[in-house]
């Protein structure tokens, strides 16, 4: 094996903030003063907030200190299963950073702010070719939150048709922002299991869905990493009862130019930008999440859209079973441009063996490591493969044990315990855009730390 | 493409493991009427070279300055950022990593977010701030849902002097949960006419923002005590933080929860997003907080860490009884706060601050001599409004030529205020651009 890249880690001894610094430091040039001080009022003066005074030095330090601390996908491997940590390209950062559009304030007249009027465009376009979807809006600021959208759209056309509906059925290896969104949107979530084989089948559908249900939030690919086969007949079903179908479509990684999700039956679903389309995840954020819909739904999109007319990008507001705002303004533009840059420099074929090459590395993983790990789903997985710890119980070595032995050999470790219907879940998922190389150590690494716990 | 590192020769060894000829047999599970047989139709993929242009092309297509003078606010707002905190943010460690879920490889960010939790709470004189909302809307109904479940009543009030766009996002979260929004006038005066709370019963909340979207101060004192004879609680909003570092803040007046946009520190505009949602309370309601949080904690060594803590409000946990569905935040724009607020520091913010308030008020006093009127007398930070002459639309679309953007105009906003503007003002505008605004508006 080669050898390892890791460390147990560098560690630093960095104070807190306000452990640093002196009174009357400052690391912020103020510009000259060119007006008078001007009367206020001293009743409405606060006492200030207890910051400390720091110089530029001890801030850069500080946060050069900390950075170091941290392991991003830059450092290293990261396959977190779910998450898509592939490589953020650079060129996205910098296109993100022209002032033309760090600059631009969001209520400036339309005549103005052409340009990223019509980027929001053409990016809704592209986004509708690749779903296969009538309509986009870029307004969500995270796949959560595009869930949320979608619900909302799916509760104000049911109400539009006049027949509010209370339930929405979600399989049980939904994410947990699923639920979550269902209920904020005020439905209750019924539960529904996936068969042996890791998906949902038809019948259990039939079984549960009834008039009172408004539609059915599926992952696809699930979060098992398992393309759900039955999904246009399961789409037929709800459509049969009047429902909707919702895709949460944070694993579109996986089929990128293969599947359409317009065309096998999904009204509405989002995509998270900060997976797919390469956006970083920034520590936790921003991201994106925008929302497409069949051309049924597309009047109760948020507003204000972007439209074109007579060459110019305008914001229309005129959609009266519009759900309304989601945002204060038009989203997290700022991640949307690093996505189209993305998109603009992958081109169609690009994207396709983007999804194709994620599979593929997936599915090495699964095959090199099926021997060590118990794999509870045998097939041909998508973007990611699910393994457990049961082989390793015996040792009484479980799956917490093996992800923190990862860390001492520099990868950052898989997602672990989830989905929650896999006791002791680790779930890869390596991205397209880790190498042979890489993925070759990872499992040589993965293959020690299972010896390890035979020792 | 060089995003993606696969030679033909590890592709055919790797499908060689995998038994199978081709990539297209790895999707075999795939069935046949699910496939996309076709192309996509997208552009053609451009070099990284051409990319450049493209872009550098489309981003010309704004009006931003310094060209232009864009004397707008109304909820975003243009501040000076140091070159040291865009560099410390582009740190790629901080970039490319996810949610702090494995604290071994992610102190960074934790300790990065739970100082940016400290700063942001200090900042509103509240005692826990959670790791970032989406933006300073979402905060604010986020807020209010809070204080729908903390106090199990169904209505809430706010003011209609809260940012006309947030008040929207609040309609929009509260439409499908059968929870009542109900809106407080306001005075002309420029504040929120309270009166009507006294008729009010059974309230989760009442909503004020200050300075509220006409850049007054409201009296929160006097509207928080309103609130709490009502047993309602109080919940704060704001889209100009900065203000803070002047003004008291809303904890010391007596809000309960406070929800706002935190955008005016060392984030840029960037046409309204990524922003960044900060949402405060006080700890006896840390634990129906919606979204993340960062605390310290001593390892088995004794040494000090970080970690994510009370995770089980959260869905991953609670799924459907979690306390929000937010996962993904706005942590990078957090970070930039904490960098930002680190680098100007308590006496920096002090100064920057009035600075601010002071050239707010040298337009104010211009704009009245040359006899335009300032339509409310109230005490405001940053923002006013004034009302032009009738007929000002034709000047505001001659002083675009000139590349001056002379405010909003707040008639979409407020029918009732014709030919009213609110106007922004900044350390970023000279004493030349006001002048030049006041001589444009004049002639
Ligand atoms: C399958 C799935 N759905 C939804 C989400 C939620 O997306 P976000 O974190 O952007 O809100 C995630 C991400 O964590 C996910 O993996």
């Amino acid at each position: 094996m080669k050898e390892a890249l890791g460390t147990t880690g560098l560690l630093l001894n960095e104070p807190l903030l306000w452990e640093k610094g002196k009174k009357g430091r400052c690391g912020f040039s103020l510009p000259r003063r060119d007006v008078e001080p001007a009367f206020l009022d001293q009743e409405l003066i606060g006492e200030g907030p207890d910051f400390p005074d720091l110089s530029e030095v001890d801030v850069v330090r500080h946060y050069t200190r900390l950075a170091q601390w941290n392991f991003g996908v830059d450092t290293g491997m990261y396959p977190l299963g779910s998450c898509t940590m592939k490589y953020s390209p650079k060129t996205n950062e910098k296109q993100a950073s022209l002032p033309g559009f760090t600059g631009a304030h969001p209520l400036l007249p339309s005549g103005l702010s052409q340009g990223s009027l019509k980027m929001m465009f053409e990016f809704e376009q592209y986004l509708n070719e690749i779903t296969g979807m009538h309509a986009t809006t870029l307004q969500p600021a995270a796949g959560a939150h595009g869930e949320l959208t979608g619900m909302l759209i799916i509760n104000a056309f049911h109400k539009k048709q006049g027949y509010q509906r209370s339930k929405i059925i979600i399989p049980d290896t939904a994410h947990g922002t699923n639920p979550a969104s269902v209920s904020l949107c005020g439905f209750r979530p019924v539960s529904v299991t996936s068969n042996e084989q890791g998906i949902l089948s038809v019948e259990s559908i039939a079984e549960i869905m009834d008039p009172d249900t408004a539609g059915i939030m599926v992952t696809n690919p699930n979060t098992l990493g398992l393309f759900e086969e039955n999904i246009q007949k399961i789409a037929e079903i709800v459509h049969g009862k009047g429902g909707l179908v919702y895709c949460d479509g944070a694993n579109m990684n996986a089929v990128m130019g293969m599947v359409k999700m317009g065309d096998i039956g999904i009204d509405v679903m989002q995509l998270n930008l900060h997976k797919t389309f390469s956006t970083p995840h920034g520590g936790g954020g921003p991201g994106s999440g925008p929302v497409s819909v069949a051309k049924h739904l597309e009047p109760f999109l948020p507003v204000p859209r972007v439209i074109e007319e007579n060459g110019a990008y305008i914001l229309a507001e005129d959609y009266p079973d519009s759900i309304g705002k989601i945002s204060a303004f038009h989203g997290a533009l700022g991640v949307v441009i690093k996505a189209y840059s993305y998109i603009r420099r992958m081109g169609p074929e690009n994207l396709k063996k983007a999804s194709q090459l994620a599979v593929l590395n997936a599915n090495y993983i699964k095959e090199m490591l099926k021997g060590t790990l118990h794999l509870p789903y045998d097939r041909p997985c998508m973007h990611e493969c699910v393994f457990s710890d049961k082989h390793q119980a015996a040792q009484k070595i479980a799956t917490l044990d093996m992800a923190k032995r990862l860390m001492d050999y520099g990868f950052h470790p898989p997602t672990v315990y989830f989905p929650l219907v896999v006791p002791g879940a680790i779930m890869v998922e390596p991205t397209e855009t880790e190498s042979k190389e890489d993925i070759d150590q990872f499992v040589e690494t993965f293959k020690a730390i299972a010896n390890e716990a035979c020792e | 493409m060089i995003y993606l590192p696969h030679t033909d020769e590890d592709i055919s060894s790797m499908l060689q493991v995998l038994g199978i000829d081709n990539l297209d047999d790895l999707f075999s599970t795939l069935p046949e009427d699910c496939r996309f047989n076709g192309d996509l139709n997208l552009p053609e993929a451009l070099s990284e070279w051409e990319l450049n242009d493209h872009m550098s092309t489309l981003s010309r297509n704004m009006a931003v300055s310094p060209e232009y003078k864009v004397f707008l606010g109304a909820g975003s707002y243009d501040h000076f950022i140091p070159a040291s905190v865009s560099y410390l943010l582009s740190r790629s460690e901080f970039v490319t990593s996810y949610t702090p879920y494995q604290p071994e490889m992610s102190q960074g960010t934790l300790q990065a977010i739970y100082e940016y939790q400290t700063l942001a709470a200090r900042l509103l004189g509240m005692e826990v701030a959670t790791a970032s909302h989406y933006d300073g809307a979402t905060a604010l109904a986020e807020a209010l849902l809070m204080a729908v479940r903390i106090t199990k009543r169904n209505k809430v009030v706010v003011s209609s002097l809260i940012h006309p766009l947030y008040r929207r996002v609040v309609q929009t979260y509260f439409e499908p949960t059968g929870y009542e929004v109900e809106e407080l006038p306001y005075l002309n005066t420029g504040v929120t006419d309270a009166t009507g709370l006294d008729e009010m019963n059974d309230l989760a909340a009442v909503a004020i923002q200050s300075p509220n979207f006409f850049g007054c101060i409201e009296n929160l004192r006097v509207l928080g005590q309103k609130t709490h004879n009502k047993e309602a609680l109080f919940v704060t909003s704001f889209t100009e933080a900065l203000a803070y570092g002047l003004l008291k803040n809303p904890g010391s007046q007596g809000a309960d929860i406070v929800g706002g946009e935190g955008q005016s520190l060392g984030i840029p505009r960037s046409f309204g997003g990524p922003a960044l949602g900060i949402l405060a309370s006080g700890k006896k309601h840390m634990r129906s907080l919606p979204g993340r949080l960062v605390g310290k904690t001593k390892d088995l060594d004794g040494k000090t860490g970080f970690v994510l803590t009370l995770a089980t409000r959260e869905q991953h946990i609670r799924r459907e009884k979690a306390t929000s569905n937010i996962c993904t935040n706005n942590s990078l724009c957090a970070l930039a706060a904490a960098m930002y607020l680190a680098s100007v520091g308590g006496t920096g913010i002090r100064k920057l601050a009035r600075l601010n308030y002071d050239k707010a008020e040298y337009l104010k006093k211009k704009l009245k001599k040359a006899g335009v009127t300032i339509t409310f007398d109230t005490p405001t930070f940053n923002e006013f409004v004034v009302e032009f002459p009738s007929g000002f639309e034709t000047t505001y679309k001659h002083l675009l030529e000139k590349k001056i953007i002379a405010g909003l105009c707040l008639a979409p906003y407020y029918p009732e205020l014709a030919n009213h503007y609110l106007l922004c003002v900044t350390e970023t505008k000279s004493k030349n651009d006001m002048d030049a605004l006041v001589r444009e508006v004049k002639s």
